[in-house]
Protein backbone atom coordinates (compact mmCIF):
# COMPACT_ATOMS: atom_id res chain seq x y z
CA UNK A 1 0.00 0.00 0.00
CA UNK A 2 1.34 3.44 -0.74
CA UNK A 3 2.50 5.32 2.34
CA UNK A 4 1.24 8.80 1.50
CA UNK A 5 -2.40 7.72 1.46
CA UNK A 6 -2.24 4.91 3.98
CA UNK A 7 -5.48 5.79 5.77
CA UNK A 8 -7.44 5.78 2.51
CA UNK A 9 -5.91 2.41 1.62
CA UNK A 10 -6.86 0.97 5.02
CA UNK A 11 -10.39 2.31 4.62
CA UNK A 12 -10.64 0.63 1.23
CA UNK A 13 -9.54 -2.71 2.65
CA UNK A 14 -12.15 -2.50 5.42
CA UNK A 15 -14.88 -1.81 2.84
CA UNK A 16 -13.58 -4.25 0.24
CA UNK A 17 -16.03 -7.09 0.89
CA UNK A 18 -19.09 -4.88 0.88
CA UNK A 19 -17.87 -3.14 -2.27
CA UNK A 20 -17.41 -6.49 -4.02
CA UNK A 21 -20.86 -7.61 -2.86
CA UNK A 22 -22.42 -4.35 -4.04
CA UNK A 23 -23.75 -3.56 -0.58
CA UNK A 24 -21.73 -0.43 0.12
CA UNK A 25 -23.56 2.88 0.41
CA UNK A 26 -23.45 5.14 -2.65
CA UNK A 27 -21.37 7.79 -0.89
CA UNK A 28 -18.74 5.31 0.30
CA UNK A 29 -18.77 3.68 -3.10
CA UNK A 30 -17.96 6.95 -4.85
CA UNK A 31 -15.25 7.74 -2.29
CA UNK A 32 -13.70 4.32 -2.78
CA UNK A 33 -13.81 4.49 -6.56
CA UNK A 34 -12.17 7.90 -6.49
CA UNK A 35 -9.36 6.43 -4.38
CA UNK A 36 -9.02 3.46 -6.74
CA UNK A 37 -8.41 5.77 -9.69
CA UNK A 38 -5.25 7.06 -8.07
CA UNK A 39 -4.03 3.97 -6.21
CA UNK A 40 -2.81 1.11 -8.35
CA UNK A 41 -2.00 -1.08 -5.32
CA UNK A 42 -5.57 -0.95 -4.07
CA UNK A 43 -6.82 -1.70 -7.57
CA UNK A 44 -4.61 -4.83 -7.58
CA UNK A 45 -5.92 -5.89 -4.15
CA UNK A 46 -9.49 -5.43 -5.36
CA UNK A 47 -8.92 -7.33 -8.64
CA UNK A 48 -7.05 -10.24 -7.05
CA UNK A 49 -9.65 -10.56 -4.26
CA UNK A 50 -12.43 -10.72 -6.86
CA UNK A 51 -10.41 -13.29 -8.81
CA UNK A 52 -9.85 -15.35 -5.66
CA UNK A 53 -13.61 -15.58 -5.06
CA UNK A 54 -14.21 -16.35 -8.74
CA UNK A 55 -11.68 -19.22 -8.73
CA UNK A 56 -13.38 -20.91 -5.76
CA UNK A 57 -16.76 -20.52 -7.40
CA UNK A 58 -15.51 -21.76 -10.79
CA UNK A 59 -14.02 -24.91 -9.25
CA UNK A 60 -16.98 -25.73 -6.98
CA UNK A 61 -18.17 -28.57 -9.25
CA UNK A 62 -21.92 -28.73 -8.66
CA UNK A 63 -22.17 -32.29 -10.04
CA UNK A 64 -24.34 -35.07 -8.62
CA UNK A 65 -23.34 -37.18 -5.64
CA UNK A 66 -21.10 -40.16 -6.58
CA UNK A 67 -23.29 -43.27 -7.09
CA UNK A 68 -21.65 -45.36 -4.35
CA UNK A 69 -21.86 -42.51 -1.83
CA UNK A 70 -25.57 -42.11 -2.63
CA UNK A 71 -26.17 -45.86 -2.28
CA UNK A 72 -24.49 -45.97 1.15
CA UNK A 73 -26.37 -42.85 2.23
CA UNK A 74 -29.75 -44.35 1.34
CA UNK A 75 -28.76 -47.55 3.15
CA UNK A 76 -27.78 -45.63 6.29
CA UNK A 77 -31.20 -43.96 6.24
CA UNK A 78 -33.14 -47.20 5.61
CA UNK A 79 -34.36 -45.72 2.33
CA UNK A 80 -33.05 -48.47 0.06
CA UNK A 81 -36.54 -49.07 -1.34
CA UNK A 82 -36.35 -45.61 -2.89
CA UNK A 83 -32.83 -45.74 -4.28
CA UNK A 84 -33.81 -46.63 -7.83
CA UNK A 85 -36.62 -44.11 -8.06
CA UNK A 86 -36.37 -40.76 -9.67
CA UNK A 87 -36.59 -38.61 -6.56
CA UNK A 88 -35.69 -35.28 -8.08
CA UNK B 1 -27.86 -23.07 -2.18
CA UNK B 2 -28.42 -20.56 -4.89
CA UNK B 3 -26.29 -22.15 -7.57
CA UNK B 4 -27.70 -23.36 -10.90
CA UNK B 5 -29.53 -26.47 -9.79
CA UNK B 6 -33.24 -25.94 -9.19
CA UNK B 7 -34.44 -27.39 -5.89
CA UNK B 8 -37.94 -28.85 -5.75
CA UNK B 9 -40.54 -27.83 -3.19
CA UNK B 10 -41.25 -30.20 -0.31
CA UNK B 11 -44.27 -30.94 1.81
CA UNK B 12 -43.18 -30.12 5.35
CA UNK B 13 -46.16 -32.00 6.88
CA UNK B 14 -45.14 -35.11 4.89
CA UNK B 15 -41.51 -34.79 6.01
CA UNK B 16 -42.59 -34.26 9.61
CA UNK B 17 -44.94 -37.25 9.42
CA UNK B 18 -41.93 -39.39 8.45
CA UNK B 19 -43.05 -40.07 4.86
CA UNK B 20 -40.05 -42.02 3.47
CA UNK B 21 -40.77 -41.17 -0.18
CA UNK B 22 -40.80 -37.45 0.57
CA UNK B 23 -37.66 -37.78 2.67
CA UNK B 24 -35.93 -39.66 -0.18
CA UNK B 25 -36.79 -36.74 -2.47
CA UNK B 26 -35.42 -34.35 0.12
CA UNK B 27 -32.19 -36.36 0.42
CA UNK B 28 -31.70 -36.44 -3.35
CA UNK B 29 -32.28 -32.71 -3.65
CA UNK B 30 -29.76 -31.69 -1.02
CA UNK B 31 -27.22 -34.50 -0.59
CA UNK B 32 -24.89 -33.19 -3.31
CA UNK B 33 -24.54 -29.73 -1.75
CA UNK B 34 -24.12 -31.12 1.78
CA UNK B 35 -21.44 -33.50 0.50
CA UNK B 36 -19.61 -30.79 -1.44
CA UNK B 37 -19.65 -28.46 1.55
CA UNK B 38 -18.34 -31.24 3.80
CA UNK B 39 -15.52 -32.15 1.40
CA UNK B 40 -14.38 -28.52 1.36
CA UNK B 41 -14.68 -28.17 5.13
CA UNK B 42 -12.78 -31.39 5.83
CA UNK B 43 -10.58 -31.99 2.77
CA UNK B 44 -11.48 -35.69 2.93
CA UNK B 45 -14.13 -37.59 0.97
CA UNK B 46 -14.33 -40.28 3.68
CA UNK B 47 -14.96 -37.76 6.46
CA UNK B 48 -17.36 -35.89 4.19
CA UNK B 49 -19.38 -39.07 3.67
CA UNK B 50 -19.62 -39.55 7.45
CA UNK B 51 -20.86 -35.97 7.80
CA UNK B 52 -23.33 -36.48 4.95
CA UNK B 53 -24.86 -39.55 6.61
CA UNK B 54 -24.95 -38.01 10.08
CA UNK B 55 -26.53 -34.83 8.70
CA UNK B 56 -29.49 -36.65 7.16
CA UNK B 57 -29.85 -39.07 10.08
CA UNK B 58 -30.15 -36.03 12.38
CA UNK B 59 -32.40 -34.19 9.93
CA UNK B 60 -34.75 -37.18 9.84
CA UNK B 61 -34.70 -37.48 13.62
CA UNK B 62 -35.31 -33.79 14.32
CA UNK B 63 -37.49 -32.67 11.41
CA UNK B 64 -40.55 -32.61 13.71
CA UNK B 65 -38.81 -29.90 15.75
CA UNK B 66 -38.31 -27.69 12.68
CA UNK B 67 -40.50 -24.61 13.23
CA UNK B 68 -39.85 -22.75 10.01
CA UNK B 69 -38.09 -19.80 11.62
CA UNK B 70 -35.37 -20.24 9.01
CA UNK B 71 -35.62 -22.00 5.66
CA UNK B 72 -35.28 -25.77 5.44
CA UNK B 73 -32.06 -25.15 3.51
CA UNK B 74 -30.33 -23.11 6.20
CA UNK B 75 -31.59 -25.55 8.84
CA UNK B 76 -29.95 -28.42 6.96
CA UNK B 77 -26.73 -26.47 6.40
CA UNK B 78 -26.64 -25.75 10.12
CA UNK B 79 -26.74 -29.45 10.96
CA UNK B 80 -24.06 -30.21 8.33
CA UNK B 81 -21.67 -27.46 9.49
CA UNK B 82 -22.06 -28.53 13.12
CA UNK B 83 -21.33 -32.14 12.17
CA UNK B 84 -18.23 -31.06 10.24
CA UNK B 85 -17.00 -28.94 13.15
CA UNK B 86 -17.56 -31.82 15.58
CA UNK B 87 -15.50 -34.06 13.35
CA UNK B 88 -12.68 -31.50 13.17
CA UNK B 89 -12.84 -31.23 16.96
CA UNK B 90 -12.49 -35.00 17.32
CA UNK B 91 -9.57 -34.96 14.88
CA UNK B 92 -7.65 -32.23 16.66
CA UNK B 93 -8.81 -32.72 20.22
CA UNK B 94 -9.42 -28.98 20.41
CA UNK B 95 -12.55 -27.03 21.03
CA UNK B 96 -13.69 -25.11 18.00
CA UNK B 97 -16.12 -22.33 18.56
CA UNK B 98 -17.93 -20.30 15.98
CA UNK B 99 -17.93 -17.56 18.59
CA UNK B 100 -14.14 -17.30 18.58
CA UNK B 101 -12.67 -13.91 19.29
CA UNK B 102 -12.87 -11.71 16.23
CA UNK B 103 -10.53 -9.02 17.48
CA UNK B 104 -7.45 -8.75 15.32
CA UNK B 105 -4.13 -7.12 15.83
CA UNK B 106 -3.57 -3.83 14.05
CA UNK B 107 -2.61 -4.33 10.48
CA UNK B 108 -3.53 -8.01 10.38
CA UNK B 109 -5.89 -7.42 7.50
CA UNK B 110 -3.44 -5.32 5.58
CA UNK B 111 -2.51 -6.88 2.24
CA UNK B 112 1.18 -7.66 2.16
CA UNK B 113 1.70 -8.92 -1.37
CA UNK B 114 0.77 -6.64 -4.22
CA UNK B 115 1.15 -8.60 -7.43
CA UNK B 116 -1.41 -8.50 -10.20
CA UNK B 117 -1.89 -12.12 -11.24
CA UNK B 118 -5.30 -11.61 -12.84
CA UNK B 119 -3.64 -11.59 -16.25
CA UNK B 120 -2.65 -15.26 -16.04
CA UNK B 121 -4.39 -17.51 -18.58
CA UNK B 122 -7.71 -18.96 -17.41
CA UNK B 123 -6.61 -22.57 -18.14
CA UNK B 124 -3.58 -22.14 -15.87
CA UNK B 125 -5.72 -20.74 -13.06
CA UNK B 126 -8.17 -23.64 -13.33
CA UNK B 127 -5.57 -26.40 -13.80
CA UNK B 128 -5.48 -29.53 -11.62
CA UNK B 129 -2.39 -28.23 -9.85
CA UNK B 130 -4.06 -24.91 -9.09
CA UNK B 131 -7.20 -26.67 -7.83
CA UNK B 132 -5.01 -28.60 -5.40
CA UNK B 133 -3.50 -25.35 -4.23
CA UNK B 134 -6.97 -23.80 -3.80
CA UNK B 135 -7.94 -26.77 -1.60
CA UNK B 136 -4.74 -26.43 0.44
CA UNK B 137 -5.26 -22.70 0.89
CA UNK B 138 -8.82 -23.05 2.20
CA UNK B 139 -7.62 -25.63 4.74
CA UNK B 140 -5.27 -23.00 6.13
CA UNK B 141 -8.21 -20.87 7.24
CA UNK B 142 -9.54 -21.48 10.72
CA UNK B 143 -12.69 -23.65 10.64
CA UNK B 144 -14.75 -20.59 11.66
CA UNK B 145 -13.51 -18.50 8.71
CA UNK B 146 -13.66 -21.48 6.34
CA UNK B 147 -17.32 -22.05 7.14
CA UNK B 148 -18.22 -18.41 6.47
CA UNK B 149 -16.33 -18.32 3.16
CA UNK B 150 -17.81 -21.60 1.92
CA UNK B 151 -21.38 -20.70 2.82
CA UNK B 152 -21.26 -17.16 1.43
CA UNK B 153 -18.91 -17.35 -1.54
CA UNK B 154 -19.08 -20.96 -2.69
CA UNK B 155 -22.63 -21.98 -1.76
CA UNK B 156 -24.00 -18.53 -2.49
CA UNK B 157 -25.93 -17.95 0.74
CA UNK B 158 -26.66 -14.35 1.70
CA UNK B 159 -24.94 -12.70 4.67
CA UNK B 160 -28.19 -13.10 6.62
CA UNK B 161 -28.54 -16.80 5.74
CA UNK B 162 -24.87 -17.44 6.56
CA UNK B 163 -25.47 -15.84 9.96
CA UNK B 164 -28.54 -18.03 10.52
CA UNK B 165 -26.59 -21.19 9.70
CA UNK B 166 -23.72 -20.28 12.00
CA UNK B 167 -25.70 -18.58 14.75
CA UNK B 168 -23.83 -15.32 14.23
CA UNK B 169 -25.04 -11.79 13.71
CA UNK B 170 -24.55 -10.19 10.32
CA UNK B 171 -21.75 -7.83 11.36
CA UNK B 172 -19.66 -10.76 12.63
CA UNK B 173 -20.30 -12.64 9.37
CA UNK B 174 -19.12 -9.60 7.39
CA UNK B 175 -15.93 -9.25 9.43
CA UNK B 176 -15.10 -12.93 9.05
CA UNK B 177 -15.91 -12.92 5.36
CA UNK B 178 -13.50 -10.04 4.81
CA UNK B 179 -10.79 -11.79 6.80
CA UNK B 180 -11.31 -15.06 4.94
CA UNK B 181 -11.25 -13.40 1.53
CA UNK B 182 -8.11 -11.38 2.31
CA UNK B 183 -6.32 -14.39 3.78
CA UNK B 184 -7.11 -16.51 0.73
CA UNK B 185 -6.10 -13.67 -1.59
CA UNK B 186 -2.78 -13.46 0.20
CA UNK B 187 -2.20 -17.22 -0.09
CA UNK B 188 -3.13 -17.30 -3.77
CA UNK B 189 -0.96 -14.27 -4.47
CA UNK B 190 2.01 -16.13 -2.98
CA UNK B 191 1.28 -19.02 -5.31
CA UNK B 192 0.46 -17.14 -8.52
CA UNK B 193 3.11 -14.42 -8.19
CA UNK B 194 5.80 -17.01 -8.95
CA UNK B 195 4.09 -17.56 -12.26
CA UNK B 196 3.75 -13.87 -13.07
CA UNK B 197 7.32 -12.92 -12.20
CA UNK B 198 9.87 -15.45 -13.45
CA UNK B 199 12.53 -16.28 -10.85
Amino acid sequence: MIMNDHTACQKLVQSLSEYIDGSLSETLCQELEQHLQGCQNCQVVLDTTRKTIYLYQATAEPGDLPGEVRRRLFKSLNLEDYINRENK
Amino acid sequence: MSEGKQRPEFSLPALQAGDPAEFARFVDAYSDVVYRMAVKMLNSTQDAEDVLQETFIKAFKHIREFEGRSSLTTWLYRIAVNEALMLIRRRTGNTISLDEDIQTEDGEQEPRQIVDWCCLPEEEMLSTETRRHLDDAIQRLSPALRAVFLLRDVEGLSIKETGEVLGLNESVVKIRLLRARLHLRELLTGYFSERVIPK
